[in-house]
Order: structure tokens, then C-alpha cells, then sequence
């Protein structure tokens, strides 16, 4: 009995725990509330669904939390990514607008290319700021927070750039193999990213100069080039979720696309267990805080509540995972329950002397 | 043996850095100031200076909340979002016939209320200013909608009756009620940061906060108060924003948390806190208020520029704080 | 003393943490008018039987009189205010404040809640003045120094009508005039009655001020001694608890034929090597299988010497050569392309990343040389890891669990771990000894021993003289930021010998030892 207790608050400890229980809680909330909720029907060789649905809205979020989750890892943020969601998005619209003929590929691909070209620019300069300048991430990706924007609004001169380009929006709503193309693009990001980190050394890297960046240099870390790699990375990432916000809605609004990514995005890393204050960190972890965040909106969405008031479940939900993930407040849970944390030290103590 | 190798010897005629900032967004205010007289013949009317602040009133007064916060090495994301809820919550409570006094009592607790909740968050459980009021945010804005969906007109007498009152010379130059409402806050944020424990105690903290807790301050009420000053700050910025327009609408203020930030680093107020002056938020959002107003005066340029002016301006004071900080090691 | 009363009686004090009992009914007693030394080892108990004083800890057990007041603070102000004021090491302050506002934050002269700043800078500089510091208080802290800062510390403390004073470390970053002028300081509160509580790590100079002393070791009472009837070997044997046989042993194996040695082209040799404001330019040669001892007090530039020799900071001075070649040490990574290693005296800041797993603390350093492009495969990882967790009998053998979980020794082997696998011709090690237990502290000195046998060039920095004379064949003495002379380690060569050089040209406490 003890060694089911055991692992039963071993599965409790877990990170990514408390997350799970929250999505499948939803999950089986809409599904009482909507007995239809879970269905999944396959329609002209497409699957429809509420399921397919959250996925497909949440890739853009997954996308930029990927990218946030390593610079969050070194101990950084970056504020900027919705200012860079409605760039590339708007030089790609842009771009695509000036072709004579919005479907041909070649131009499309132009486009792409112009975004994430764009983008890599200003991953640099905020990879420049904090790595080699030295000024506090928060404050370094602020200043491209603030004047993207009108960087945006510079490129579609104040307008909405609507277009219509087939192969563009196929970013965003389009389908391969009976699933929207933009789970596949998010899956295909998530899958590199995860085999850059932790295929090759640059995830154990990153946490170490998250975890600490002195002793990372003295041993021989060049901590400038990791962090200013990371947020190239996430600027790429913002860049690409940029091309699917605007092929969403067919059209690019400098003001609009991607306004908050960057708060959900910091929402689903925290949520996944990333500490803000760097070090580990969990690809996973955030994939699951980027579904949750996103069925929270689908769900308020079907109650037919205004989309802005599911900011208030937001503020909710970020309190409690804060909460719950902060030691202060888990000492002040434990302190009442003096009882439980005693066994553990007990067991840990045990297996310790085996060896010795 | 003699102190006098201890004491380092100073030039009399040196600035001093920690004045080095302020002095420098003094002199970018007087340049575009001058660029702006020297361009357009109408700027010279004292009144252009007194649209700057009518129109940027408000946002002088949650800046000033800003300036607590930022002091403490703090942030809060949430002013835009309060500011946004205060103004509907009156819009709303006047079009459902309370006394516009108790309105205002109303408006002024929710703010701070909120505040207080968000800073014994942050104190008690240890978790990042910047997350927590992240969420304040998401509810003063969730909030906003929760009241209601869409704009609200204010047609109460008394709002009204300070939206239009103008106070002037004879010359026919004048300044809104709330000019004289940001000028208090200014006064009253000035005198509370320099003059009293509590200013001190904001400082103290911002610049060591381990050290301000052994030399026994009192770090965790401090730290909840300057989120209920921002609280407060932000409130009665929302009441101002509500006599200037003249409505309560749930997507005003979206983002103005970051032009607020702007004005007080711009002001030279340093992001990781213990260093800045009230005077130097409002030189901040002076500059913020002249970008804007020169930027009307070309009439060749678009609004956005505005955004991209004070991202650069943010580039320019950030750097020189760095410079600064790298110059003390 | 026995016929007066004491200020302060601490009876029966225990207080646990999760898994560590810090203090087991530890008594303590401190009469007014007197320096008592609270002396201990790292982990003794010190800190925590301060912190249980000025209520930054609650106690589990025990008893608290003030002036035959039972108490119990419930924070520094507190205890502050009942007259037991606290100067810590790392000077408590702030330096974005003016020196006037850092002695009376809190309790400001005030008018109708308007503080009154002329008034305070007078008081400032009024009190200043007794210690006889004249600076401008309007100033901010920060722009004088530690000593400064030090004196301002005192001065907040001693304003606050403290009948004990408790100054936890205050010499460790003060130069011998500073520590001089802060002992001036201290006479003087005694004369006027104030009970000091001086917890320091410098023997000499317990010796050199405090009355009484009383010793701690692993949160138990030793004793409680009048400084007279104490001689300092029987200190520092009831300090450490045990016998010091078991590092004598050592003693001969380590001397090897210096001759030989100098004969052959150094492995790194550092020509006027220096850094503005860090230390001044010196020369040094270091041979393969050679152990060179930096002696001299801290702070007197030992750490920065490693650092410049692994480019940790930056020289603005001079040359380094590796095998007789120019070679800059422009940074860390510059320095381990040549075969060079840096264990920091700051494990935990500067050595090791709490978060990470032992295995991954170790692979590190070796990791970071190939490249994040190139990771070592896990097989290898494991074989390497597992090698010198053995080796080294890290504790306990699990390479998996984060490395802040291990005890300061077990960090210590870590961190050496970390930079043997990359195999170095030259190990820096910056008090690998300090705040571990004795146990692990002969097996580091062992290895040291060991590896310089086996051809490995070893630059060894550590406060204790001793030690630096147990395993050094060459000794080269600080002093004041300068590398004042380089002594060969034969049989001419003592501890007092060095302590001379250390403070030869002043007059020093130190110098009595």
C-alpha cells in the first residue's frame, strides 16, 4: 500500500500533474455541458471537430510558447513576439498583395521567406540587447514590444492588407492528410525544436546558463551566443505563428494580430512547468499549457460568453497555476498538513544508507 | 592613521549620475520643445503646452503610480486595464442613476482594492510582479466586458460640468479640471517619495531589498502599498479618462500600461528600481505628449510613428541607464 | 566578570531545518562591556544562533533573557529596538540611499510625518564624527567604500541605543588598516559598555580583541573560554573536534625535487600580468607537476590572480606564455583551450548550476569544449560520470539527482570532477577546502598530492597557511593586492616565515601569531 501511496504522490509531484487534471477537467466540463464536445466526424476527407478545433486554433500559441519556453529558459522573456507575429504576418500579406497573381506559389513562398527573414532581424536585435549589450531581457524586448507595433502599422501603411491567396491561407486553415496543415506546422516546429534542444547539447546548455549564467562562462559556456541564439529562435517562431494568425483572417492588421500572444504564450510556459526564473525547462510542458490555454477560450467561446470576459477565467487560471507552482505557497499547503512531508524524508533517508 | 584615505575626493562641478537621466530627457524636451517652435509658428501658443497636458492628464497620474512601482524594482501591467475598468464602472453606475458622489467613491476603491490583492499576492506567496499583475490585468479587462459589451455615454451633470469647465487667463489659454487633479497627484507623489517613511522605504527596497528587510523595514506592507497607490493611481486616471471622454468603453487604455512604463523609464526611473524622481515621470510624459503632438503638427506623418519615436526614445534612455550602471562597476 | 550580570543569556537553544539539527542546546552568555568571539567551523552554528538572537529564526527550545528579560523577537527591528542591533558581512545597506538616510532609515527625525533632512545629516554626521569618519553624508552609500560602508553599518547599529552589538564577519573584505580602525572602534563601544558579539573566521585576530570566547561545533556547545586561558592550537582543535593527524600524514610524500622541476620550460608563465583596481602587475611561472601555494589574507588578491590566469576577468597588463609560447587568456574559454582549469571559491554562484543533475555538472565543462553541435553520447557520459563519482567517493553515488542537494564537500568534488574529465594540464583550485567537512577536505588535499605526481600543474589558493604549506613546492605570498615574493617551499620555509612576509612593512595584528 505504501508503494502505490508512493508512486501515487510521485504522479502528483509532476510537473505537467496539476495541468493535465485542468485540461481533462475542461475537456469533461465541455463535454457535460455539450454531449458533442468530443465527437469527431470526417467530412470531404477532412475530420471536424471541437478536438480538431483547439488544436488547430492553439498551434499559433504553440508555436511561440516553443520559442518563449527556451528564452524563459535562460532566465529571459520576450515580450516582443506579438509585435513579431504582426510583422511577418504583415510583410507577407504585404507581399503577396503586390503579386499579380496572389496563388502563385513561388510568390507565396517570396513572401514566407521576406517574414522569416524579418524576423531573424529582429530575433538579432533583441538577441543583440540582451547578450552583448547586457540590459535586462523584460526591458530589451519591451522597446521592440512598443515599436514593432508601429512597425507593423508602417509596413500596411495604417490599413488592413486583406488578400487572397489560396496556398497563404492554406497556412492557416488549410488540411493534409485529414488534419488542419497548421497542427502539422506546429508539430513539425515542436518536433525540430525539441531535437535541437535535446538530440544535441544546446538543451542541457541553455539550462545551464539559465540556471547560472557565472558558472556556465567560467565553464567555458559561451552564454552570449546561447542567448542570443534563443532569441532568434523565438523570434522564427513568433514569425512563422505570425503566417498563420494573418492566413487565418485572410488579411493583416498591424494593431491586431497576435495582441496578447506574448501573455498567453508566458501563460502556457509557466503553465507547463517552466520556471520564470529559468533553468529547466519542459517543450512538453508548454504544448499542454498552449492546448489548455486555448480549450479555455474554445470553451468560453461555446458558453457564449464574450471572448474579452474569458480574460477573466484567464486571470483565474493564471493565479492558481502561479500558486500552486510557488514554494512560498506550497509551504504555507504543507504547513497544514504536517503529517504528509514527514514520510518521504523518511523514505529518502532509508535510501540513502543503502549505498553507504 | 587618518580617515581621509578612506573618503575618495570629488569634483565639486560633477554632476551626479544618479541626476545624469533626468537632466538628459530635460534637454530632449527642450530640443524637440524648440524643433517644434522653430517648425510650426502655431506651436509657440502656450495653449499647445497646455493641450499636453489636457490630453495627458491621465495618464501623467498612472504614471506616477507607475514611478512606486517601478521604485520597488516592481511593475504593474495592469494600469491600462484598471484604468479602462474605472471609467466603465462609473459610466455604467451613472447610467443606472447612483449619485455621482458615491460613484466616485465607488471608482476610487475598486482600483486600489485590486492593487492590494495583486501586491499581497506578490508578497506573501513570493511570485513575479510581472505575472501577477499579468492577471490583474486579464481581469480589470474581463471585467470591463463583464459590464458590458459596449461603449457607454456618460450624460451626468457633474461629468459634464468637468469635462467643459476650463480654467484660464483672460487671454483665452485654459486648462481642464483634471490638469489641476494630475498637478495634486504630482505634488502629493513628489512629497510621499522624498519626504516621507514610506517614500523611503520604496527607495530602500528598490535599490536592496534583503538589506531593507534586515535593517527591519517594512518590506511586505510597502510592497502591497505602492500596488494600492498604482491601484489608486490608476483609478482616479480612470476617472479622469472618463471626464475627458466623456464614456466608459471596454477596449480604451488597450496597451497603455506600455506608453506609461515609457514615460517613467524615459523619465529616468531605473527598471530594476531604487533610482528616480516624480519629476522625472513627468518630464516622461511630457516627451511622450510632445512626440505625439509634433507628429500632429507635420500631419505628413502617421500615428504609428509614434509608437516606433518611443521605442526608440526607450532604446536611447535604457542604453544610457546601462552606461550609466556599467560606468559605477 | 563572574560577579556582574550578563546583558544576554541564551539557555538550552535548539532549533532543527528539515533533515539538520543547527543547534542542540547551545548556551551563551555575554556580559556588557565585553568582545566575546563566537567561533566556529563552517556549519558549526554560528549564523543560527544569531538569527535565533535577532529573531530572524524562531527557536524550537530554549530560553532568551535580555537584562534578565525573558524575550523573543519576532524580527531584526525587534530585536533592534530592545538593543540588539546586527552588522552582517555583506554590508546590509543601501547603496542607492545617502550614508544619512542609511543610518536613520526607519527612523527618521519627523515633523507631522514629513521627515526633517537637515536635521538628519547633522545627526549623521554628528555620529560619524565619534567614529571619526569625516565624509559627506549626503552622498550615496554606494560611493565609498566597504570599509565606509562598514563604519556606516556600525554607526546605524550603535545609534540605535544597542546594548549588544552582534558583528557577524565584519573584516572579510578589510584591508589591515580597515580591520585596525574597526578594532579602534570596537574598544571604544566597550569602554562604554556595549557587549560585542564578534563572530569572525581570522584566528589572529580573536586574539588580537575579544575578551571571551565561546566555541561551536555541529550545533553543540564546546565551551565557553576567557581568551588568556585559551592558546590558539587548542582553539582550533576544539574548532575542528579532531586530532589534525590525519592530514600530517601527508606531510613528506609531496616534496619532490624542486631542481628538476625548474629546469624545465614552464607550462605557463605570466609576465607583468595585471588588472586596474584588481591586482598589481606580477610574474609567476608554473611547471607541470608543480604545486604553487598563493598564500596571503583574503582579500589580498589571491582570487584575482586565478582569475586572470583563466581569464576570468580580463588583463589590462602583460603577457602569459603556455610552453614557452605567447598565449592570451582572454576569457575562460581562451584559457581552457590551453588546457586550463578554474574550481571558484564560490561553489555555488560561480562553480556549479544548483538545478542540474551531478551528471550533467560534471559533463559540462567538457561539453561546453566540443560545442552544443557535438554532444557526448550518453554512454560516455555515464562511463566518465561514473569513473570519478567513484574515484571520488561523491556522496551519494547518484549521478541523477540535482547537484544542490549534495553537501558542500560532495559540490566541492563535483566541481573538480567537472574539470579532471576534460583532463587540463593546469588546475586552478580557489579554496577547494573551505566550509567542508575534514573528511573530504584530506581527500581533496590527497588528490592534489596525486595529481601533481602524475604531471598536472597545480596553482593552489587557500586561506589556511597551513595547508598551502603541507602541498605547495613553491609559495608565492600576496599582499595588498601585489605578489610580493615567491618562496621555495624547503625546510627554511614555516608558517611563521610567511606570515612575517604577509605582514611585513606594518604593523598588524596578525603579525603576533
Amino acid at each position: 500500500m505504501s508503494t502505490s501511496k508512493a508512486r501515487w504522490a510521485a504522479v502528483t509531484a509532476h510537473s505537467l500533474f496539476w495541468p493535465a487534471v485542468a485540461l481533462v477537467a475542461l475537456l469533461v466540463a465541455n463535454t457535460i455541458y455539450r454531449p458533442g464536445f468530443l465527437t469527431v466526424e470526417m467530412k470531404d476527407g477532412h475530420l471536424y471537430g471541437s478536438l480538431v478545433d483547439i488544436l488547430r486554433l492553439a498551434a499559433p500559441l504553440i508555436l511561440v510558447g516553443l520559442g518563449m519556453t527556451l528564452v524563459i529558459a535562460t532566465g529571459g522573456i520576450d515580450l516582443s513576439v506579438g509585435s513579431m507575429c504582426a510583422i511577418s504576418g504583415a510583410i507577407a500579406c504585404l507581399h503577396i498583395s503586390q503579386q499579380p497573381d496572389q496563388n502563385a506559389l513561388s510568390g507565396v513562398l517570396v513572401a514566407l521567406a521576406l517574414g522569416i527573414g524579418l524576423s531573424l532581424v529582429l530575433g538579432a536585435w533583441n538577441g543583440a540587447l540582451v547578450s552583448i549589450i547586457g540590459i535586462q531581457p523584460i526591458i530589451a524586448t519591451l522597446i521592440l514590444m512598443v515599436a514593432g507595433r508601429g512597425l507593423a502599422q508602417l509596413i500596411t501603411e495604417g490599413q488592413i492588407i486583406t488578400i487572397n491567396s489560396e496556398p497563404y491561407k492554406s497556412v492557416g486553415v488549410g488540411y493534409l492528410l485529414t488534419l488542419p496543415l497548421a497542427i502539422f506546422i506546429a508539430a513539425g516546429v515542436a518536433l525540430l525544436v525539441a531535437a535541437v534542444t535535446r538530440r544535441t547539447a544546446l538543451g542541457m546548455i541553455i539550462e545551464a546558463v539559465g540556471g547560472n549564467a557565472e558558472a556556465s562562462r567560467l565553464a567555458g559556456i559561451r552564454s552570449a551566443r546561447i542567448t542570443f541564439l534563443v532569441y532568434v529562435i523565438s523570434a522564427v517562431c513568433a514569425g512563422i505563428a505570425g503566417f498563420m494568425v494573418t492566413a487565418n483572417v485572410s488579411s493583416a492588421d498591424g494593431n491586431a494580430a497576435g495582441l496578447w500572444i506574448e501573455l498567453d504564450a508566458i501563460l502556457a510556459v509557466v503553465i507547463g512547468g517552466t520556471s520564470l526564473a529559468g533553468g529547466r525547462f519542459s517543450l512538453s510542458g508548454t504544448i499542454l499549457g498552449a492546448l489548455l490555454i486555448q480549450t479555455l477560450t474554445t470553451t468560453v467561446y461555446a458558453m457564449n460568453i464574450s471572448p474579452q470576459t474569458s480574460l477573466l477565467f484567464k486571470a483565474v487560471v493564471v493565479i492558481i497555476v502561479c500558486l500552486v507552482q510557488a514554494p512560498a505557497f506550497r509551504a504555507r499547503f504543507a504547513r497544514r498538513r504536517p503529517v504528509a512531508p514527514a514520510a518521504p524524508t523518511a523514505a529518502d533517508q532509508s535510501k540513502e544508507q543503502v549505498p553507504a | 592613521m587618518t580617515t581621509s584615505s578612506l573618503t575618495p575626493t570629488r569634483d565639486w562641478w560633477r554632476i551626479p549620475q544618479r541626476y545624469v537621466p533626468v537632466l538628459a530627457t530635460l534637454t530632449l524636451l527642450l530640443v524637440m520643445y524648440g524643433v517644434g517652435v522653430s517648425q510650426y509658428r502655431a506651436f509657440s501658443n502656450i495653449q499647445v503646452v497646455f493641450n499636453v497636458f489636457i490630453d495627458n492628464g491621465f495618464l501623467l497620474v498612472v504614471a506616477v503610480g507607475m514611478t512606486f512601482v517601478i521604485l520597488t524594482g516592481g511593475i504593474d501591467l495592469s494600469v491600462g486595464s484598471v484604468v479602462a475598468m474605472t471609467a466603465m464602472m462609473s459610466a455604467s453606475l451613472l447610467q443606472g442613476g447612483v449619485h455621482p458622489a458615491a460613484v466616485l467613491v465607488v471608482a476610487l476603491l475598486v482600483g486600489p482594492t485590486l492593487g492590494f490583492l495583486m501586491g499581497c499576492v506578490i508578497h506573501f506567496f513570493d511570485i513575479q510582479p510581472f505575472i501577477v499583475t499579468l492577471a490583474g490585468m486579464f481581469f480589470a479587462r474581463g471585467m470591463c466586458t463583464f459590464i458590458s459589451k459596449s461603449s457607454i455615454p456618460i450624460t451626468d451633470p457633474f461629468w459634464t460640468s468637468m469635462a467643459q469647465e476650463r480654467i484660464g487667463d483672460p487671454k483665452g489659454n485654459f486648462v481642464s479640471i483634471s490638469v489641476l487633479v494630475a498637478f495634486a497627484v504630482v505634488l502629493v507623489g513628489a512629497f510621499v517619495l522624498a519626504y516621507t517613511r514610506l517614500g523611503r522605504n520604496v527607495h530602500a527596497i528598490g535599490g536592496n531589498q534583503q538589506s531593507a528587510l534586515l535593517m527591519g523595514l517594512p518590506v511586505g506592507q510597502t510592497k502591497i502599498a505602492v500596488y494600492v497607490i498604482s491601484g489608486l493611481c490608476s483609478a482616479i486616471g480612470g476617472i479622469l479618462l472618463s471626464f475627458y471622454t466623456l464614456s466608459g468603453a471596454p477596449l480604451i487604455a488597450v496597451g497603455m500600461e506600455l506608453d506609461v512604463i515609457a514615460a517613467v523609464v524615459i523619465g529616468g526611473t531605473v527598471l530594476t528600481g531604487g533610482s528616480g524622481y516624480v519629476f522625472g515621470t513627468v518630464l516622461g510624459v511630457l516627451v511622450l505628449g510632445v512626440i505625439k503632438t509634433l507628429i500632429t503638427f507635420d500631419g505628413s506623418l502617421n500615428s504609428w510613428w509614434t509608437k516606433i519615436v518611443i521605442g526608440g526614445l526607450l532604446f536611447a534612455f535604457i542604453l544610457l541607464q546601462r552606461l550609466i550602471g556599467i560606468r559605477k562597476k | 566578570m563572574s560577579g556582574r550580570q550578563p546583558v544576554l543569556t541564551m539557555t538550552e537553544i535548539s532549533k532543527s531545518f528539515p533533515g539538520v539539527r543547527a543547534l542542540d542546546g547551545v548556551d551563551f552568555r555575554l556580559f556588557p562591556g565585553e568582545v566575546h568571539a563566537l567561533m566556529g567551523e563552517n556549519g558549526a552554528g554560528k549564523s543560527t544562533l544569531i538569527k535565533v538572537l535577532t529573531g530572524v529564526y524562531s527557536h524550537d527550545a530554549g530560553t532568551i533573557e535580555l537584562a534578565g528579560q525573558q524575550v523573543s523577537f519576532t524580527g531584526p527591528m525587534q530585536a533592534a529596538a530592545a538593543g540588539v542591533s546586527t552588522v552582517y558581512q555583506e554590508v546590509n545597506l543601501c547603496a542607492n540611499l545617502s550614508v544619512a538616510e542609511n543610518i536613520f532609515i526607519g527612523r527618521e527625525p519627523r515633523t507631522l510625518g514629513a521627515i526633517r533632512w537637515g536635521e538628519m545629516r547633522r545627526r549623521a554626521r554628528d555620529l560619524l564624527a565619534q567614529l571619526d569618519l569625516h565624509i559627506d553624508v549626503s552622498q550615496l552609500l554606494g560611493t565609498y567604500s566597504l570599509a565606509v560602508q562598514q563604519m556606516v553599518a556600525i554607526a546605524r547599529a550603535i545609534d540605535i541605543q544597542a546594548r549588544v552589538l552582534i558583528l557577524d564577519e565584519p573584516t572579510s573584505s578589510l584591508d589591515a588598516t580597515e580591520v585596525e580602525q574597526l578594532f579602534r572602534i570596537m574598544r571604544q563601544l566597550r569602554e562604554q559598555g556595549i557587549a560585542i558579539i564578534f563572530v569572525t573566521h581570522f584566528l589572529d585576530q580573536v586574539y588580537g580583541i575579544a575578551d571571551r570566547i565561546t566555541v561551536l561545533r555541529n550545533g553543540r556547545l564546546v565551551g565557553e573560554y576567557p581568551t588568556a586561558e585559551l592558546p590558539q592550537l587548542a582553539l582550533v582543535e576544539k574548532m575542528i573536534g579532531k586530532e589534525l593527524d590525519v592530514l600530517e600524514s601527508l606531510d613528506e610524500q609531496s616534496k619532490r625535487d624542486l631542481a628538476a622541476l625548474e629546469a624545465s620550460t614552464p607550462f605557463l608563465q605570466a609576465e607583468e600580468l595585471g588588472r586596474k583596481g584588481s591586482v598589481a602587475p606580477f610574474s609567476l611561472t608554473i611547471h607541470a607537476g608543480e604545486v604553487v601555494g598563493l598564500a596571503g589574507l583574503l582579500g589580498s588578491g589571491r582570487t584575482e590572480v586565478a582569475r586572470l590566469l583563466f581569464g576570468a576577468d580580463r588583463a589590462d597588463h602583460g603577457r602569459t606564455s603556455v610552453d614557452g609560447k605567447p598565449a592570451a587568456l582572454r576569457n575562460p574559454i581562451a584559457a581552457i583551450g590551453h588546457d586550463i582549469a578554474f574550481c571558484s571559491e564560490n561553489r555555488r554562484t560561480e562553480g556549479l548550476v544548483g538545478e542540474l543533475s551531478v551528471r550533467e555538472n560534471i559533463i559540462l565543462a567538457m561539453q561546453a569544449a566540443r560545442g552544443w553541435l557535438r554532444p557526448i553520447p550518453r554512454r560516455r557520459q555515464d562511463e566518465l560520470v561514473d569513473k570519478y563519482v567513484k574515484a571520488l567517493s561523491i556522496r551519494p553515488a547518484d549521478p541523477e539527482i540535482p547537484v544542490r542537494n549534495l553537501s558542500g564537500g560532495n559540490q566541492q568534488k563535483v566541481l573538480l570532477a567537472r574539470w579532471l574529465i576534460t583532463e587540463p594540464r593546469l588546475l586552478i583550485l580557489d579554496e577547494p577546502t573551505r566550509g567542508i567537512d575534514v573528511g573530504a577536505k584530506a581527500e581533496i588535499q590527497k588528490l592534489v598530492v596525486q595529481l601533481s605526481d602524475g604531471g598536472m600543474a597545480v596553482l593552489f589558493i587557500s586561506a589556511e597557511l597551513e595547508e598551502v604549506l603541507r602541498l605547495s613546492h613553491k609559495i608565492a605570498v600576496m599582499r595588498d593586492r601585489q605578489l610580493v615574493t615567491e618562496l621555495a617551499n624547503d625546510h627554511t620555509v614555516d608558517a611563521d616565515r610567511v606570515m612575517q612576509t604577509i605582514a611585513s612593512g606594518t604593523h598588524h595584528e596578525g603579525a603576533r601569531a
